[in-house]
């Protein structure tokens, strides 16, 4: 691996009493798009703050392309911040924005001229330059405060929520833009977000946070499928606990008899450590499918519908099956008509016994 | 229009009901709107309007001993814009209004700056503690600078007792310096809060983005606090210099022949001399003096922060 653009090493931030992050070790390599993923509260704020320098750690290191940057004041790191409500100047136009941090260069003003008019394009706001703060919408707002960003060419952009106050439809567009923007100018990418899809569809990696502790960094699919926590996996979308008692165990995977479901492949996830003799498992609601003709497979339980919402493209529905304390979470997509199952309806469901996966608690 | 989706009158909708009917603006909208302030309105008028018109017709009369010739007449203009007298008090007075208000604002920001980048949970006890000469009475403020700057004042017998003078300074009060200091005393508060107030509203991430994008501590405030604060400046100077530039009682008590001003003028045509026209008049005057002299330090000062930006 060539060397880390960023290098976290044991970080930590204490409020007072209030201890922020806990010892946060993490390495993000050049070029990277990065995510901080975690709830409300989590640290991923007070962590990006403290790459950027507006927080102090109370211990630890930063470095950032093999330089410490600890002690150093925002204006003398190799980084820029998108804000979280973008903290576009009111009193400056579009393109007085963009040219705020170009005027330390001195370039002349035809050079200045061109990086400004170049960086809007890149943002696609070429005819905006004019306009002030004020006339621009959320999703214009925050294209000028990328553009004020990256026409610095910083060595890292750290994003703070940034898509977070936008519209749904607005957001989407944008998290496309985002990925396409960060692949043309191939700067390292830190963003934060409480958004389990935004992260998934615009990461090469993610590090999961709760209560100041990363609790895991992979890639969304590693991350997705493979949760080494109850915690993770609840976090990125929905998840079916069990539990089973543990048959055999190898490097890579569990036989697990799992009631029900009879005996099943989980895959053990990296830094598993078996407790006992028993383990929680999970399997994800999309690997639960309904059968909709008879089928002559093992590897099927019956259940009743307990519960569905309707969601267009799926139906996302509950339901209970006999031996289990918890309904079962099924997502179906709509093309057979799982949006027309009544409640109370018997069904079919089918799993594949290797998509199990064996959490931590 | 543009914004409307195509296929839709949006005209038509029962919403649009409502808006203007024939009837003029007796109906509505605007009706309605000044039904609401009138109450306000009529008392602003007869307590600000009524009587500044009054003394603006009185400036173009004549005083004719005790009764008053109402033919028009620029005289009483005349003199107010030429005897030397006037126009040396007048002058006087918007220096010191000038020097009062400047000073203010200079010191009244780094205050507000302060209690509100700094000033923590404890804020209002601060802005409280700012308040608290204010409560008591104006003369009393006035007299006590007396003590303060006189003869055998404070300041004398302080600097005496420390060895840093051997006889009395004479000059310290009753003269225009006097008048400065116990304006700038009394008029000090009412410049931090609106500069505090200013401060407030600032989003500090925008200060924060300042300093990711490069600047120091001293660029940040030139690009970013001082041109959005400025608002809140102006402001402060205008409610400081407005009133002192009329003010009768500070040179009057500790402003000796020296330090007197307009209002003093004004007063005694008002009183003793009676002859009203000319006292409306040189009131019409300095008022018209005093909003120009204002209305040019606020565009000098915004060139400035400008150009510092
Ligand atoms: N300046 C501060 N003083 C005290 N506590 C703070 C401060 N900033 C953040 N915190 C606390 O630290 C925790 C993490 O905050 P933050 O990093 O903003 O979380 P996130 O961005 O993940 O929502 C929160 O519990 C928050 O209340
Ligand atoms: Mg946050």
């Amino acid at each position: 691996m060539t060397d880390p653009m960023i290098a976290i090493h044991a970080l930590e931030k204490s409020y007072g009493i209030y201890k922020a992050l806990h010892a946060v070790s993490l390495d993000v390599a050049p070029g990277e798009f990065f995510s901080l993923l975690g709830p409300s509260g989590c640290g991923k704020t007070t962590l990006l703050r403290s790459i950027a320098g507006f927080e102090t750690p109370s211990a630890g290191d930063i470095r950032i392309d093999g330089e410490s940057v600890i002690g150093k004041a925002p204006n003398q790191r190799p980084t820029n911040m998108v804000f979280q409500n973008y903290a576009i100047f009111p009193h400056l136009s579009v393109a007085e924005n963009v040219a705020y941090g170009l005027k330390r260069l001195k370039l002349s003003p035809s050079e200045e001229k061109r990086r400004v008019s170049e960086a809007l394009d890149q943002v696609r706001l070429g005819s905006y330059g004019e306009r002030r703060a004020q006339q621009l919408s959320g999703g214009q707002r925050q294209r000028v405060a990328l553009a004020r960003a990256l026409v610095l060419r910083p060595k890292v952009l750290l994003l703070d929520e940034p898509l977070s106050a936008l519209d749904k439809k607005l957001r989407e567009e944008m998290q496309v833009e985002l990925r396409a923007l960060q692949r043309a100018v191939g700067i390292t990418f830190v963003l934060v977000t409480h958004d389990q899809y935004e992260a998934l569809a615009l990461s090469d990696r993610i590090a999961v946070m709760f209560a100041g502790r990363v609790a895991q960094i992979a890639t969304p699919k590693e991350i997705y499928q493979h949760p080494q926590s109850r915690e993770v996996a609840a976090f990125l979308g929905g998840m079916n606990f069990l539990s089973g008692r543990i048959l055999n165990e190898t490097a890579t995977s569990l036989s697990v008899e799992a009631g029900r479901f009879g005996t099943v492949a989980a895959t053990k996830p990296a830094g598993f450590t078996r407790t006992g003799e028993t383990t929680a498992l999970g399997i994800r609601p999309e690997r639960l499918r309904i059968l909709w003709e008879p089928q002559d497979t093992p590897h099927q339980i019956t259940g009743t519908v307990v519960d569905r919402d309707y969601f267009g493209e799926t139906t996302h529905l509950r339901i209970r099956a006999e031996g289990l304390d918890e309904p079962l979470s099924v997502i179906e997509t709509n093309s057979f008509g799982a949006d027309d199952l009544p409640r109370g309806a018997t069904v079919q469901l089918a799993y594949d016994p290797e998509a199990f996966v064996a959490l931590a608690d | 229009m543009a914004a409307a989706s195509p296929g839709r009158e949006p005209d038509q909708s029962p919403l649009h009901r409502t808006a203007p009917a024939p009837g003029g603006w007796r109906t509505g909208e605007a009706a309605s709107g000044l039904a609401l302030i009138s109450p306000t309105l009529l008392y602003a008028a007869f307590l600000l309007l009524l009587p500044i018109l009054i003394v603006f017709a009185y400036s173009f009369w004549t005083q004719d001993f005790l009764t008053i010739d109402h033919t028009f007449t620029l005289a009483n203009y005349r003199a107010a814009l030429t005897e030397p007298i006037y126009l040396d008090l007048l002058g006087r007075s918007l220096i010191n209004a000038l020097s009062v208000s400047v000073l203010a604002v200079l010191m009244a920001y780094p205050l507000a700056y302060f209690i509100s980048f700094y000033g923590g949970a404890s804020k209002n006890l601060w802005l409280f503690l700012i308040t608290v000469p204010c409560w008591t009475s104006y003369l009393l403020r006035i007299m006590s600078w007396k003590i303060v700057l006189g003869y055998n004042g404070v300041l004398n017998s302080g600097l005496m007792r420390l060895g840093l003078i051997d006889k009395p300074i004479e000059t310290l009060v009753y003269n225009s310096n006097a008048v400065i200091i116990a304006l700038l005393h009394s008029w000090l508060a009412f410049a931090v809060l609106p500069i505090f107030v200013s401060l407030e509203k600032l989003d500090r991430s925008l200060i924060e983005a300042a300093h990711d994008l490069g600047d120091t501590a001293v660029q940040r405030f030139l690009r970013i606090i001082l041109p959005l604060t400025l608002p809140g400046v102006t402001y402060a100077f205008l409610i400081v210099m407005i009133p002192t530039v009329g003010d009768y009682i500070t040179p009057k008590l500790i402003g000796g022949s020296d330090g007197v001003m307009i209002a003093t003028a004004i007063q005694a045509q008002f009183g003793k001399a009676a002859n009203w026209p000319l006292g409306a008049a040189l009131s019409i005057t300095t008022m018209i003096a005093a909003s120009l002299l204002a209305g040019l330090v606020v565009l000098v000062g915004r060139r400035l922060v400008r150009a510092l930006a």
